[in-house]
């Protein structure tokens, strides 16, 4: 591949032209088709928080930002949300702690039944939703556990310790095992250790569980709805707000403002992981 | 050396990971200040050896002793081991002077003090300044200092090497040998090498012990173990041989000849630790560089016979012949030192040479 | 040169215990997480067996042990007195839906990972993140815009009747399976992506050389190299997005009207207005081991194909 003339240049990984074909073919138009596809349905959002018709239909009447301000005002929608930021909040620490660990011994460590055990943490990815949350409303009413926030959390935690363990085994796999082992070697212990080298170098990994578990537990529905008590949160909220048309354009509008908060944090996160893969990655020398 | 002073003492130690025996009841002792090679293949067994010594993995039978003091159930974190890794794990996440300082975190140093330490190590390994640098701004060469620095700081008593120069280059590897064998005199600590590289094994090594399939096969000094190997797998790994089996015909007083097929009665002088009998199944072995070659037969009365040139290789200081004979498939392997403008009087191939070999080039060896 | 000797420390027995046996140490790492798994997963399943062999009295659960729920559930199949053939209608029905959702998905998110794998040299990340970015909203609201759109006075109607192509609304774009169908089709594009992106991503491109080396054009190379190495990563979408689907009652309680009803629907109705809770348990185990079976006879299907292949 390199010949003569390009000596010298720094040689970049390219793609064979057999493999490469033509980039803007049909596929791309597909490509771009797909999104489309992705992206319209969620974009009504915006587009009818900000319509001045309490109905959520075509035609467009005017701009508005009443319905902001009623969101602003409805003590039902601020107390759903300040109960999933609070459920969220502990969801993905917990989470994100137990992944931690499971990922820590799924890659640091050989035992017997390995594999299985991975399979049994992530067996909530594949069981229906629906039954984790009657069993757990059953359990929860067979040991005489009052309906709360803390049950919904516990379903959560149930069902995010598989997202924070795959993201931190991707994460520990992808730093030598003997950068630990030197740091024990060096004299350091296993728990200091464990906060100086391996911490600090899946840190990436870690920010990504955290934002990962707590965007599953923020909109997660199928759960709560059967675990919720007297406080819901937001998906709950939403839910009930859906029979009555007259609430519904505030729900838009708060629904396109988790929108754009998420869109930020998810550039964020991704500023992080171009920044960790930069200082994590030594160069060749 | 003298093994009464041994830091290290390995008394019939074994590894086993599920059925496979990485190490198969090993003994031996490490002298104080000595630098010692584990050399093998790959998957013979030394890297885990070499951990067995740090601590990251613990004997399933046997014990190890450093400094006479039992390492069972010590943790590494405990031990008077540091190591160098063969990825040298730079911690990426830290500058240099946080790398060759983070063993000596906890010591309760003044920062004085612990930055004393450290600009003496970059002094040490020629890296001074380099202190800021960020750990993905070094080469190859300049990691592999900075972990031996690392482990250096913390002044410990047996310093473990994982094939820590294989990842550089040829000519940076040489130069660093020579370095590091160097350092090992000037700080006076105990280097337990483990390399796969027999030659760089023979460079450096006070002591070397060839390992194959988790058991020790010799244990000797470089010239020892070259001149007198004491197996037909440790006379292969070390160097090129030539083997000939044969048949023990008669032996007086270390005087034996041995009945070698193709080769005719080859006549040796065994050292005296063993003696076969006669009759004995041997191997005879003989160093490509100790065959001469000759033009026409040389008046010797034996150890000689005739071949045909069947090919040649030319390597500048020296060159390689490999001559067929009568008898044997594979084509004996001869090499010479190019002193004299190379050999004018060889013609092309299939030309009918002499070898011829003196009583004690050659080596018995169980068959 | 004499060096301060370090002190060598013997540690206790427990810690020698774990410095000796590798597993010990990693499963007393994996044990906090086990527990949680044990106790919010193993131990509420059980618990929900159990239900399904209980019997509801009003507001009380009688706790002998019948079979009744059960009978009530497949009864209709070798014709038990009084069993409704609902449940297995639902369930059949549910499965047909769940595996329509796959096969859409997976035809629509297939040349998709492909394009992303094989012709888009920078910035991967980026379109991973486009297509994951509208999952990140609210699931409800994403399914009630679907609402808006397929609705009476929808986009659709709307656009076609101010086009002039139609005078009355359709009736027939919501409120029924197709409905359904495409709005879990949607729901599960980015999920259905991620896996084939990945089996395809770690295809070895100089095995396609070599293919085309040999002679294959564009679709026999396809065909022959990269299909067959993507097909574990198709298996893994396809049962990441059938085993959730067939439980789901959102979307069918949102867009199915009563035709578009689930299994999921049923079970939901009998932990709340339908207060049977036994029954629904029966239902709900029933529905797992039917998306097991289909699961396991789905897996030894493929497996013999890949037999055969070899």
């Amino acid at each position: 591949m390199s010949t003569r003339a390009d000596a010298g240049q720094p040689v970049e990984y390219s793609p064979s032209k057999v493999v490469e074909g033509n980039r803007y073919g049909w596929l791309f138009v597909y490509a771009v088709l797909y999104i489309a596809f992705l992206y319209v349905p969620p974009l009504f959002l915006p587009l009818f928080s900000f319509n001045d018709s309490i109905y959520v239909a075509f035609p467009i009447k005017g701009f508005t930002f009443e319905w902001y301000r009623q969101m602003a005002k409805s003590t039902g929608l601020l107390d759903a949300l300040y109960n999933s930021l609070k459920v969220g909040a502990v969801v993905c620490l917990a989470s994100t702690l137990f992944g931690m660990l499971a990922a820590k011994a799924m890659t640091r460590y050989t035992m017997p039944g390995k594999g299985p055990m991975a399979s049994f943490i992530m067996l909530p990815l594949v069981v229906p939703g629906i039954i984790l949350g009657i069993a757990l409303l059953v359990l929860t009413n067979q040991v005489g556990l009052e309906l709360s926030l803390f049950t919904i959390g516990v379903s959560h935690v149930l069902i995010c310790v598989p997202f924070g363990m795959l993201v931190l085994i991707s994460r520990l796999e992808g730093f030598d095992k003997s950068l630990e082992e030197a740091s024990l070697d060096l004299g350091v212990n296993a728990w200091k250790t464990f906060w100086r080298v391996t911490v600090p170098l899946a840190l990436p990994g870690i920010i990504a569980s955290i934002m990962l578990t707590f965007l599953i537990s923020f909109d997660e529905f199928i759960l709560a709805f059967f675990l919720a008590g007297n406080e819901v949160t937001l998906p709950i909220y939403i839910w009930s707000q859906l029979r009555f048309p007259a609430k519904l354009p505030s729900v838009l509008a708060l629904g396109t403002l988790i929108l754009t908060v998420t869109m930020v944090l998810v550039a964020v996160a991704e500023w992080i992981r171009r920044r960790g893969t930069a200082t994590t990655k030594p160069t060749a020398g | 050396m003298a093994t009464s002073d041994a830091i290290i003492k390995i008394t019939s130690c074994s590894k086993h990971f599920g059925p496979v025996r990485a190490i198969d009841d090993v003994s031996f002792d490490i002298a104080r200040g000595e630098f010692f090679s584990l050399l093998g293949a790959s998957g013979c067994g030394k890297t885990t050896l070499l951990r067995l010594l740090a601590g990251f993995e613990q004997p399933t039978k046997g014990n190890i002793f450093i400094d006479g003091q039992g390492m069972a159930g010590v943790a590494p974190n405990h031990r008077p081991t540091n190591m160098v890794f063969q990825s040298y794990a730079i911690f990426p996440h830290l500058d240099v002077r946080r790398n060759i300082g983070y063993g000596l975190r906890d010591a309760g140093l003044s920062k004085k003090e612990l930055d004393g330490k450290i600009d003496q190590m970059l002094e040490l390994i020629k890296l001074p300044g380099f202190g800021s640098r960020a750990a993905h701004q070094l080469s190859g060469g300049q990691r592999q200092r900075i972990a031996l620095a690392r482990a250096l700081i913390k002044r410990p008593k047996v310093l473990l090497l994982d094939e820590p120069l294989g990842a550089l280059d040829k000519k940076l590897r040489e130069e660093m040998q020579l370095e590091l064998r160097a350092l090992q005199r000037n700080v006076g600590i105990t280097f337990v090498f483990v390399t796969h590289d027999q030659e760089e094994a023979l460079t450096m090594s006070d002591r070397i012990a060839v390992i194959s399939q988790g058991k020790v096969l010799q244990i000797d000094t470089p010239t020892s173990l070259y001149e007198s190997p004491n197996c037909k797998e440790v006379a292969g790994f070390i160097g090129t041989m030539n083997f000939f089996d044969g048949t023990v015909k008669s032996m007086e007083e270390a005087n034996a000849v041995v009945d070698a097929g193709p080769l005719g009665d080859v006549r040796t002088r065994p050292f005296a630790a063993k003696l076969p009998a006669s009759g004995a199944s041997i191997t005879v072995a003989i160093r490509p560089e100790k065959i001469n070659l000759n033009p026409s037969r040389p008046s010797a009365s034996h150890n000689v016979i005739e071949g045909r040139m069947s090919a040649a290789a030319y390597l500048g200081d020296r060159s390689h012949y490999y001559v067929a004979v009568k008898g044997r498939n594979a084509p004996i392997a001869v090499a010479a030192q190019n002193v004299n403008a190379a050999r004018s009087w060889l013609g092309g191939q299939d030309q009918p040479v002499w070898l011829s070999w003196r009583e004690d080039s050659v080596i018995l060896l169980d068959r | 040169m004499t060096s301060p000797a370090p002190i060598v420390r013997q540690d206790s027995r427990i810690q020698r215990f774990f410095l000796r046996h590798e597993w010990a140490r990693g499963y007393a790492l994996l044990s906090p997480t086990l527990a949680v798994m044990v106790l919010a997963m193993c131990l509420p399943v059980f618990m929900l067996a159990a239900h399904s062999f209980w019997t509801q009295n009003y507001l009380t659960i009688d706790e002998t042990f019948t079979l009744a729920n059960y009978e009530q559930a497949l009864g209709w199949l070798w014709g038990a007195e009084g069993a409704k053939p609902i449940y297995i209608r639902l369930l059949w029905k549910s499965m047909q839906i769940s595996f329509g959702v796959t096969v859409t998905t997976l035809i629509l998110a297939y040349p998709f990972a492909y394009f992303l794998a094989f012709k888009v040299r920078r910035n991967k990340n980026l379109w991973i993140i486009l297509i994951s970015v509208p999952f990140l909203t609210s699931y409800l609201l994403r399914v009630f815009t679907w609402k808006i759109i397929l609705g009476f006075n929808g986009v659709i109607n709307s656009g076609l009747m101010s086009l002039g192509i139609i005078s009355e609304p359709l009736e027939f774009l919501l409120y029924n399976p197709t409905a359904v169908l495409i709005v879990l089709a949607h729901a599960w594009a980015a999920f259905a992506i991620l896996p084939i992106y990945v089996s395809l991503e770690k295809i070895d491109r100089s095995l396609l050389e070599a293919a085309t080396d040999l002679g294959d054009g564009p679709f026999r190379r396809f065909w022959r190299i990269t299909w067959p190495l993507s097909v574990p990563g198709v298996i893994a979408s396809g049962l990441l997005v059938f085993i959730p689907t067939v439980g789901d009652y959102v979307t069918p309680k949102l867009v199915g009207g009563t035709e578009g009803i689930m299994i999921g629907n049923i079970i939901q109705s009998q932990f709340g207005k339908a207060n049977n809770w036994p029954l629904g348990s029966a239902l709900s185990i029933v529905m797992a081991i039917a998306i097991t079976i289909v699961v396991l006879i789905f897996l030894y299907v493929m497996s013999l194909g890949r037999v055969r292949a070899k």
